[in-house]
Formats: C-alpha cells, sequence, structure tokens
C-alpha cells in the first residue's frame, strides 16, 4: 500500500522554556485517514508538541505544513479554522448547553436573525448517527457521561469540516464500554480519511486502535513506526529510555533490615480510581510503585494519604485499624506525601520559602502555638542547607524558585515533620540532573535512618535504585509486588509493566 | 527607587498624601491638632474618629477576602448589634449601671458571633459560594434588626453606652483606642499567632492547604466569625456615637466601603497575601476624602462621585491588565513551565 | 446530601432544567392560595396584575440583571442607575424638555453607563462586583449633584402614563408601565432564546473558557450584558417615574439586592449559564406577592418581607446546590 502524502509535517520542531528544552528538533507527520498515536512520558513533550501544533505556543525552530503550505497558528481558534481540532480529556465544550447547542454554536441555522432550533437539533441528530450515536440532542450536555461529551465534541470538531482531530487522553475516564463506542467513533472518521492524533497511556487500547506511533522521550524524537511492527515490551523501553539489549545492571539495594510493618492496606481500594490493592511497608523500607502514567501510581498514594477517601478495605496503620478521613488524620499519624503536581497540590506559590516549609508543621500544631522564630530559622536554615536549596533565602516567594528547588522545598516541609512513612510521588519529574541526584540519596539516607518511603517514579532506574521492594501497577491495579532482588532488572519491570504479569 | 515604586502600598500611600495635600492647600489648619478639655481635637483626629467603624469592618473583611471569600453581611451585622444592645439598655432600670451595660454589649457580640458562624458554616459546610451565602444574612438580617427594634428608631440615654463611640478616654476618641486594640488583637493573631499564614495559604491554594493537612473548615469559621465580631463592635460604635439604633440604616453600604477599603489596600479579591496595614490605608483613604470633600468647601452631595473616580483609579493603576495595555507592555500569557504542567488532576 | 434527590416524581415528568423555575411557580400558586384561603377579596386577578403595576420597574431592571448573572458576572449599579434615572428625567423635564427626547436620552445615558462598565470589566480584567460598584457612587453622586430633594414632573406626558389604566375586561386592568414591562420581558426571552447573543450569554456563564475556544465572541457578549443591564435599569428608572411622578436621588436604594434576589429565587444560578427569564418573571411575583401579603395580613410589620426573602434566598440555593450536586453525579 503506497503512503499517501502526509496531511501534516512538523519538522525540526524546537521549544525552549525557561530552564527547560522542551522540543528539541523533533519530526512528526500525519497522514490522513490514519490513527497516530504520539507516545512517551510525563515530561516527554507531547503536551508541547500538540500545543505548538494547535497555536497555544509558538515555536522556536522548525516548521510546521499542513497540506503543504506552511502554517503557524496564533491560537488554537485559528488552527480550528484551519482544519486542525483537539479534544482533550476535559471536555471544552458548554455543559450547561444542549447537545446540539453544543455542535452548532456559533453557527447555528437562522431564519432571519432568528435560531431555527428545529432544524438544528434535525441536523444535530444527523451528525451524531453518522457517529452512531442515538441521543437526545435536546437534553444538556451535563446530563450525559464524559464518553458522550467526548463524542459531542468529536461531532463539533468534524462537522466544522476537520482535517486533522487531536484526541487526547480521551479514554482516562472511559470504562470500556465508552471507549469501544469512542473507537468505533474513530474508526468511521478514519474511514472519512480524517487523520487522528492519539494520545494515550493505556497500552492495549493504542495497540487495539492506532495505525501508526510516534515516540518521544526528554522533548526528543525517538522514532516513528508501525505499531504492527513494535512489540509492547519495545514500546516500553523506547518510552523510558532502555533498549532491550542494554542489560547493564544496577547495584542493588541491600535488603531492608526487618522492621515491623508500618502501613498494612487491606484489599483498600476507590472505585474508578484504583481497584482494592493490598500492600504493606515496613519500617525503613523504601517501597518503590512503577507503572505508566495513569496506571494508579498516584491513586495509590493518595488513598494511603487519606486525600481521597476509600472505598473499599481497611488500612492499619502501626497495627492499628484506621480510618483516614482527611490529609488532616493522615498527618496526625506522621504520613506526609508529597503531591507530583507540585503547582496544583503542593505549593502555595505566594507564600515564601519559609512559610511554605514550615505550613504542614504548623498546620499540625493548631494557628494557636505557632512556631518560635528562632525554631523556625533553624528549621528552615536546616534544611535550605542540607537539600540545598537555591537560592538560600528563606524569605524569597516559591514562586520565583526553579522546580527542583520548587520540590526540595516541599520535601523540607514534610521531613520537619519527621514522619513515619514519607510518600513521594514523581519527586525527580521536571528537575534537573543534579537535583535528581540530590533527592534520590536523600531517600536513600531517610530510609537507612528508619523511614519507610514510598517512591513513585515513571524511571525504573530511579525505582530499581532505591527500593527495596516494587510494586509493579497497570490499567489501575496492582499487578505484582517484586522483592527487588538481583533478578529485577529494568528490563523484567518493563516486561512486568507492558505483560501484566511476571515475565 | 523602583523597590518603593514596587511596593504594593506605594499607589495607595501616594492617594491618602494627594489628598492630604490638598486639604494642606485648601484648608487653614488641617493639620492642627488642638487640646481641649484635655480631649484631642482636629481634621486627623476627627478622619480616625468617623473613620474607626470603618477600619474595623474592613480588618474582618480582610481575612475573608483573603481566604478568596467575602462577607456582604456585615452591614446587617452592624444593625443587629446596636440594635440588640439598645435594646436590653433601654430596658434596663438604671441605664447608666455599667454590669447592664457591659451585659448588653456582650450579648450584641455574641450574637454577632453567632451570625458569622452561620455565614462561615454556609461556606465551608455547606460549600456555598461566599457572595451568595453571605447575601442571604445581608437580606434578611436588615429584617432582623428592625425586629429587634421593632421598625423603631429605638434612642438610649446611657452615659457608658456613650463612651463607646462618643466618648473620650486618655484624651483620645474611645473609637480610635478600641481600633487600635482590635488592629493590635488581629495582628497578633494572625501575625505573632500563625492564623495569618493559615488564612494566606488557604485563601492561595486550598487543595495544597488540605494536603498539607491544614483545617480550612476551622480556619474559614474563624475568620467569618471574627469578620461578624468586628462588625458588631463597629455596630456599637455607630449605635453609640448616635446614642440610638436605626436597624434600617446602621450601617447601610458599609460591606461595600469596607471590600474597598480592602481592595485599594492591595488585597486582591482573589485571596492569598493579605495586608492589614494597607487595609487601614484604604479605609482612611476613603474617610479622609470624605472629610476633604466637606473641608474643603465642595458640595456633600459630590462625595460619591469623587469616590467612584477615586476608586476607579486605584483600580485601574492596581489592575496588570491596565498596566499592560496602557504601558503597551506586552504580557506573556502563558509561561508555563511545560513539566509542571503536563497534567492536571480534578479529584472527582 | 445525596439522600435528598429533590423531587424526584417531578423530575420524570419534566426535564430537570425547569424544575428550579416550576418550583418557584409552585410557591408563587401555594401563596396565592393560601393568601385566598385567609384573605377576602385577595384571590382576584387584579391582585396580581397589581403586582405587575407595583412591581413593573422592578420586572425590568431583574431582566437586565438576569443577563448579567447569566454571564457568571452581577451588576450592584442597577439601583443607582434607576435613581439617576429619574432626576435626569425629572430635572430635564422641570426645564421644559419635550417627554420622548427626556426619555431617549435617559436610555441613552443608562445604556452608555453599561458599556463603559462592561468595558472595563473585560478589557481590564477588574472583578465585575467592583467595577459596578464604583458605578453605583458614580450614578449615585450624579443625582445628588442634580439635586438632593425630590423633583415632582409635571410633564403632561408622564403624568397621562402615571394616571392611564388599560382595561381589559371585566375589572382587570393594567397600567402602560405594566405593559411595557411584559413586553420588555417577552423581547428579552427571544434574544435569550432566539438570538445569538442570547446562546452566547449562556455560554459564556457555562464556561468562558470553552466558550473562547469554541470561538464565540466572549468580549463582545459580556460588554453586551452590562451595556442591557444599564438600558434596562434606565428603562425601569422611567417605569419608576412613571410610577412616583418624582426624581429623588434617594429612591431605589437597595433596588440591586432585590433584583439579584428576584433572579435567584427565579431559579437562575449565581454562578452563571442556568436560568430562565420566565425564573425572574416568577421572581418578581414572589417578592410582590410577599409585599401584598404582608399589607393584607395588616399586623405584619413590613420587615418580615426582608426576613422572608432571606429564607426564600436561602431554601433556594440550598436547593440549586442539590440540583446541581446531582446533575455533576449525572456527569460521570
Amino acid at each position: 500500500m503506497a503512503a499517501p502524502a502526509p496531511i501534516l509535517r512538523m519538522s525540526g520542531i524546537g521549544k525552549q522554556f525557561p530552564g527547560v528544552k522542551a522540543l528539541d528538533g523533533v519530526d512528526f507527520r500525519l497522514l490522513p485517514g490514519e490513527v497516530h498515536a504520539l507516545m512517551g512520558e510525563n515530561g516527554a513533550g507531547k503536551s508541547t508538541l500538540i500545543k505548538v501544533l494547535t497555536g497555544v505556543y509558538d515555536i522556536d525552530a522548525g516548521e510546521i505544513e499542513l497540506e503543504g503550505r506552511r502554517v503557524a497558528f496564533s491560537s488554537p481558534l485559528a488552527a480550528q479554522q484551519a482544519g486542525i481540532s483537539t479534544v482533550y480529556q476535559e471536555v471544552n465544550l458548554c455543559t450547561n448547553l444542549s447537545v446540539a447547542e453544543n455542535i452548532f454554536i456559533g453557527r447555528e441555522p437562522r431564519r432571519f436573525g432568528r435560531i431555527q432550533w428545529r432544524a438544528m437539533r434535525r441536523r444535530a441528530a444527523e451528525i451524531l448517527s453518522r457517529l452512531d450515536l442515538d441521543i437526545d440532542v435536546s437534553a444538556p450536555l451535563a446530563s450525559y457521561s464524559l464518553a458522550i461529551q467526548q463524542m459531542v465534541a468529536i461531532a463539533r470538531a468534524v462537522d466544522i469540516d476537520a482535517k486533522v482531530l487531536i484526541l487526547d487522553e480521551p479514554t482516562s475516564s472511559l470504562d470500556a464500554g465508552e471507549v469501544a463506542q469512542l473507537f468505533r467513533v474513530m474508526r468511521r472518521l478514519k474511514e472519512q480519511g480524517i487523520a487522528i492524533l492519539f494520545v494515550s497511556h493505556f497500552l492495549d487500547q493504542i495497540y487495539e486502535i492506532s495505525d501508526r506511533m510516534t515516540i518521544l522521550r526528554n522533548g526528543k524524537l525517538v522514532g516513528e513506526y508501525l505499531t504492527s511492527e513494535l512489540s509492547q515490551v519495545e514500546l516500553v523501553g523506547k518510552m523510558i529510555g532502555r533498549e532491550l539489549a542494554d542489560l547493564e545492571k544496577l547495584e542493588a539495594r541491600p535488603p531492608a533490615r526487618e522492621g515491623a510493618p508500618l502501613v498494612e492496606a487491606e484489599r483498600l481500594g476507590r472505585p474508578g480510581a484504583i481497584e482494592p490493592f493490598t500492600l504493606t511497608i515496613h519500617e525503613g523500607e523504601v517501597v518503590g510503585l512503577a507503572g505508566l502514567l495513569g496506571s494508579g501510581r498516584t491513586e495509590v498514594a493518595r488513598l494511603l494519604f487519606g486525600a481521597d477517601h476509600a472505598g473499599t478495605g481497611a488500612l492499619k496503620i502501626g497495627g492499628e485499624q484506621v480510618s483516614l478521613r482527611t490529609p488532616r488524620s493522615a498527618v496526625a499519624r506522621k504520613l506526609a506525601f508529597c503531591s507530583e503536581n507540585r503547582r496544583a497540590e503542593g505549593l502555595i506559590p505566594d507564600l515564601t520559602v519559609r512559610e511554605n516549609i514550615i505550613l504542614a508543621l504548623q498546620a499540625a500544631r493548631g494557628w494557636t502555638r505557632p512556631i518560635p522564630r528562632r525554631k523556625q530559622d533553624e528549621l528552615v536554615d536546616k534544611y535550605v542547607a542540607a537539600l540545598n536549596i537555591r537560592p538560600a533565602d528563606p524569605d524569597q516567594l516559591v514562586r520565583n524558585l526553579s522546580g527542583g528547588n520548587q520540590q526540595k522545598v516541599l520535601l523540607a516541609r514534610w521531613l520537619i515533620l519527621e514522619p513515619r512513612l514519607l510518600i513521594l510521588d514523581e519527586p525527580t519529574r521536571g528537575i534537573d540532573v543534579g537535583a535528581k541526584a540530590e533527592i534520590q540519596r536523600l531517600v536513600a539516607e531517610l530510609s537507612d535512618g528508619g523511614m519507610a518511603v514510598l517512591f513513585i517514579s515513571a524511571e525504573l532506574e530511579e525505582v530499581l535504585r532505591l527500593s527495596h521492594k516494587v510494586g509493579v501497577l497497570r490499567d489501575r491495579r496492582l499487578v505484582a509486588e517484586l522483592d527487588n532482588d538481583e533478578r529485577l532488572t529494568t528490563d523484567a519491570l518493563t516486561e512486568t509493566i507492558a505483560s501484566g504479569a511476571r515475565a | 527607587m523602583n523597590r518603593i515604586l514596587k511596593h504594593r502600598l506605594f499607589w495607595p500611600v501616594v492617594v491618602l498624601v494627594a489628598l492630604l495635600l490638598l486639604n494642606l492647600v485648601f484648608t487653614d489648619g488641617f493639620f492642627r491638632i488642638q487640646m481641649r478639655e484635655g480631649h484631642l481635637y482636629g481634621s486627623l483626629i476627627d478622619i480616625f474618629r468617623f473613620g474607626a467603624p470603618l477600619i474595623l469592618v474592613a480588618t474582618g473583611m480582610t481575612l475573608v477576602i483573603a481566604t478568596s471569600g467575602i462577607d456582604l453581611s456585615v452591614g446587617s451585622v452592624v444593625a443587629i448589634a446596636g440594635a440588640l444592645a439598645c435594646m436590653q439598655i433601654s430596658d434596663l432600670s438604671d441605664q447608666n449601671s455599667v454590669s447592664g451595660v457591659l451585659t448588653a454589649v456582650g450579648v450584641a457580640l455574641a450574637l454577632s458571633v453567632v451570625l458569622g458562624l452561620w455565614n462561615g458554616f454556609l461556606v465551608a459546610g455547606i460549600g456555598i459560594q461566599p457572595i451568595i451565602a453571605t447575601l442571604i444574612l445581608m437580606v434578611a438580617g436588615r429584617g432582623l434588626a428592625q425586629l429587634i427594634t421593632d421598625g423603631q428608631i429605638t434612642t438610649v440615654n446611657s452615659a457608658p453606652y456613650k463612651l463607646i463611640g462618643g466618648g473620650y478616654w486618655l484624651t483620645l476618641p474611645f473609637g480610635i483606642i478600641i481600633v487600635a486594640v482590635v488592629l493590635a488583637l488581629t495582628a497578633f493573631l494572625t501575625r505573632r499567632l500563625a492564623l495569618g499564614l493559615l488564612i494566606e495559604s488557604v485563601g492561595g491554594n486550598a487543595e495544597a492547604s488540605r494536603l498539607a493537612g491544614i483545617s480550612a473548615r476551622g480556619v474559614l469559621m474563624t475568620v467569618y466569625a471574627f469578620c461578624a465580631l468586628c462588625a458588631g463592635i463597629a455596630g456599637l460604635m455607630i449605635s453609640s456615637n448616635v446614642s440610638s439604633a436605626d436597624g434600617n440604616n446602621a450601617g447601610l453600604w458599609i460591606e461595600l466601603d469596607a471590600i474597598l477599603a480592602v481592595v485599594i489596600g492591595g488585597t486582591p479579591l482573589s485571596g492569598g497575601r493579605f495586608s492589614l496595614s494597607g487595609t487601614v490605608l484604604g479605609a482612611l483613604i476613603i474617610q479622609t476624602l470624605t472629610t476633604t470633600i466637606y473641608s474643603i468647601g465642595v458640595p456633600p452631595e459630590t462625595t460619591l462621585l469623587f469616590k467612584a473616580l477615586v476608586v476607579t483609579i486605584v483600580c485601574l493603576i492596581q489592575s496588570p491588565a491596565f498596566r499592560a495595555k496602557v504601558f503597551h507592555r506586552r504580557r506573556r500569557p502563558i509561561e508555563a513551565r511545560p513539566a509542571t504542567e503536563e497534567k492536571v488532576r480534578v479529584s472527582a | 446530601m445525596t439522600s435528598i434527590t429533590g423531587l424526584p416524581g417531578l423530575r420524570r415528568v419534566v426535564p430537570q432544567k425547569y424544575v428550579p423555575v416550576l418550583v418557584t411557580a409552585c410557591l408563587f400558586v401555594a401563596m396565592f392560595v393560601a393568601g385566598g384561603v385567609r384573605y377576602d377579596n385577595f384571590a382576584t386577578g387584579q391582585i396580581i396584575l397589581n403586582v405587575f403595576i407595583d412591581n413593573a420597574f422592578l420586572l425590568v431592571v431583574a431582566v437586565g440583571m438576569t443577563f448579567v448573572i447569566l454571564t457568571g458576572g452581577i451588576d450592584l449599579s442597577v439601583g443607582s442607575v434607576v435613581a439617576l434615572a429619574t432626576m435626569v428625567s425629572a430635572s430635564l423635564l422641570k426645564d421644559g424638555w419635550p417627554a420622548y427626547a427626556v426619555i431617549a436620552l435617559v436610555l441613552v445615558i443608562g445604556a452608555t453607563l453599561g458599556l463603559g462598565m462592561g468595558a472595563i470589566i473585560h478589557y481590564f480584567e477588574i472583578q465585575p462586583f467592583i467595577v459596578t460598584l464604583a458605578g453605583m457612587f458614580l450614578a449615585r453622586g450624579l443625582c445628588y449633584t442634580i439635586s438632593t430633594d425630590s423633583i415632582p414632573i409635571e410633564n403632561e406626558t408622564f403624568t397621562a402614563i402615571a394616571q392611564t389604566r388599560i382595561n381589559l375586561g371585566g375589572d382587570l386592568s393594567l397600567s402602560p408601565s405594566a405593559v411595557i414591562s411584559i413586553v420588555v420581558v417577552l423581547i428579552a426571552a427571544y434574544m435569550l432564546h432566539y438570538t445569538r447573543l442570547g446562546r452566547n450569554v449562556y455560554a459564556t456563564g457555562g464556561s468562558e473558557q470553552s466558550a473562547l475556544l469554541m470561538g464565540l465572541p466572549v468580549a463582545r457578549t459580556k460588554i453586551a450584558v452590562y451595556t442591557i443591564s444599564g438600558f434596562c435599569s434606565a428603562l425601569g428608572g422611567l417605569l419608576f417615574a412613571f410610577y412616583s411622578l418624582s426624581g429623588y436621588g434617594l429612591s431605589a436604594v437597595g433596588m440591586e439586592l432585590d433584583a439579584i434576589a428576584a433572579v435567584v429565587i427565579g431559579g437562575t444560578l449565581l454562578t452563571g449559564g442556568s436560568g430562565y427569564l420566565a425564573g425572574t418573571v416568577l421572581g418578581v411575583l414572589v417578592l410582590g406577592l410577599i409585599q401584598t401579603i404582608i399589607s393584607f395580613e395588616g399586623t405584619l410589620s413590613s420587615w418580615w418581607t426582608k426576613i422572608f426573602i432571606g429564607v426564600l434566598l436561602f431554601a433556594f440555593i440550598l436547593l440549586q446546590r442539590v440540583f446541581s450536586a446531582g446533575s455533576r453525579r449525572g456527569a460521570h
């Protein structure tokens, strides 16, 4: 089969953010009538590539061609008008309006300025029936599931004559039936010659729907492959940067001293977020969680910390049955949690480094018992020095710090509490190599000092280097719990992540 | 120089100084402070004296706004507190009984706190938007105040009560002393104790605060109760000054002036960092404006016009969008770091 | 909260989006029936028409407020603009201006004020609350600069309009102002339902971000609603002038609260994007009927009105929360 000319071609795309090279010489092409998966771990540059393509960001280098013409979009709207529509996981529609309106608003059929509701509803129903969707188009969009909302978004995109349709993690909140329905629609559109760029973290879905994939890692192009010619194991290896041939062994961690069980989760779960899992963390033990983004890593952490309510199961801390209703009660039991989402769930950007560091301790003490200024200085200075936080100015607003230093501030916030269990969700993501090494060293030291650590990371080397035990997650299920002995390698881990069972 | 220009209180100070200079030019003896019968008199003293209730209400409002909330009901609380105190005092056999007046004051302030807790419950407990939650009490509270006074303007003749808003102590108007005490107390609670940190944290990033183990509910309840307490004290002051309670007009629109004072003082309505001194400045600007208009002989009817003008100017120069558009500085709408922006998780 | 599911039976029969309006309608009917049982001469059509006659200005103002609130904004200036409209008309009429020129000028002033506030809100990104608050001071201040006293209106056209009663057959009659207010409601309902502007208002209130991404003219829409609100306030002021035959700087103090209360009781969400004009009409009628009942009761004092309105507000906000929580659950 001769490949048709690409409808979209991006070549040598470069995008620089302060301190980070988000995209570096990336090439990408999209053929009409294909589903093309864009793969890569967090921070690989997928979102940046999409944002560059749809005019959210300018490009620093390279060029974009649509149907052979050079283009540069000033806004998502301009991209849309040129035929590139994007449907995000968070549906960008007005859920308070009816389904029909969401498809037609801005271009309603009118006569003498009066909106022809009947015609609009009829045409909306037609468009949706072409996507095998038979729903009441006069009902508000909010009354339908997210899957239907996404399909309505797709219907709107297609009806404005889209040539390229970008689906950015559309399946993350859908159940199996809804995914199947979405895939049916995608196949329909493919037959009509629309090029679909598909982003998902579910490997099975990628293999089910996509024809071709482009893999990015650290802002660089790894390669473009036909899905049928790349095995899941090879794909995961390329995403996380280890070729199968590369069998470099990592020095094994010394086995953990047999500490007492600190946290015992028994069939703990939350419907829609994570299937019930059983996991025990001992004192002084580092438990790594491996798995791709969206596999349920963060959900495990949030349940253990009481950030979300567990729907099922039981949790024991120090042998005592507990029910964590709020993070506050978890903190009272000496648990600590550094969220992966520093900006939304960690830092208070308008407060200073000092205030951010003492926040959790102060919250635990209550506002009537302030930490004396001298004690504050002592603690803050100690951790600013120990973690090498730059600039070493406690009165600097935390928003002005770099990502790595912000991460260290968050770590310091929890370390001054001297927790028994420290949960670190992607603590090294998006920070520079130096800071990364420092944080890894710190984790090792802490566990040697008797602290239990739950370490979540997408980088398998890191997980292997630090952990005594690794939990592997896949599709929101804890599929394996592996001791970190000499037999456990990144390849074995990769295999487990890809297949869902120990190789 | 640049640091002074960038200071958050720079523009409010400029406006206040400009207003005062205007008085220096147009009003004779504006800055003169006299001692008469052991009391201090003068325009400057008057600004503080008449501005006292506003400063009080604005102080409470500052804390509420710092949690990214708003309290529209303070005007009603002002009226209710004044009404309740006056009703109790008028029922006393001896209106000059100090213990009776103290009881009345205590009951009125206790009710204010209860009303504040009600607001806090609606906001933190039920999760209603603050502007709507406090709208309920704003509307109903006026009715309650009139219910308490039975729709009459209740007058009292009580020397101890008169002291609160109209009396002098240590040569100073008693109201100024109350304001100083409340301000000192607020500064103590928020800056010496850690309430301020928790408030700014909740206002700056509610979810992060929750994950850091802060009980946002407790903080919000405290703040709304405190705001209502401030309003209650202001209500006593206003009713004491005129020795009567007017359920309909006491504290009318004080919530708007208080919100303005806070915004002029540089605390953003979106919450987070707050500045008590900024709020005091804001309240003083509003009061000085009123005084200035009277003293330089502009017809008092136009006070509101000037107020509109000053509000617009102060808000505009503090608006980043306005500065960007006027000074042709291109704003960078997206300065996201890609790594941290990758994923926005919504906890369902 | 999950245990409260509202009115399940009702929900099955009518789409959920109409439920808040229906609840208000039921409340209105219940109040009317209760009044009819309790008082003689209450359950007549004229009582309802009188509510329209006495609250025509509030209805018009509330219509403008509905537009603003539907976009998720708020307009605190309406009461002052009403007062300004009465003052401008009264003083110009006293100077011998022709009535229709005055009416046209007043409407232009109102719309211009709204336009200005809308532009500041949108382009300088200052909260509507603050901008319209400044607008409120401005309009009220302008009133006082015209005069601090009440100015009577003796113009023939105005007095004629004030005294005319349009007979509807039987014993029923309406004032021209009430008719105007009903016409305004009809035009506004048409605009909201059948024009792009109207739909953009809902879309902007639903999600400004999405509306922008869908290519809708958000800037124009936001400025338009404040202009409409300013226009409606000015028109409401004219109706108030017909009603009171005077201009007074202190009139309509606090009317913004009544208007907001009417809109909320009518089932419109203060967060924007959801609500109907029919609800606003019912909200105004409920407020009017409360006053009527209290005047029939005789022994009940006027401040009970405010307390009742507060209680109603609370009930409706609670109801809306239950419903919005329900629809969010449905979305997942």
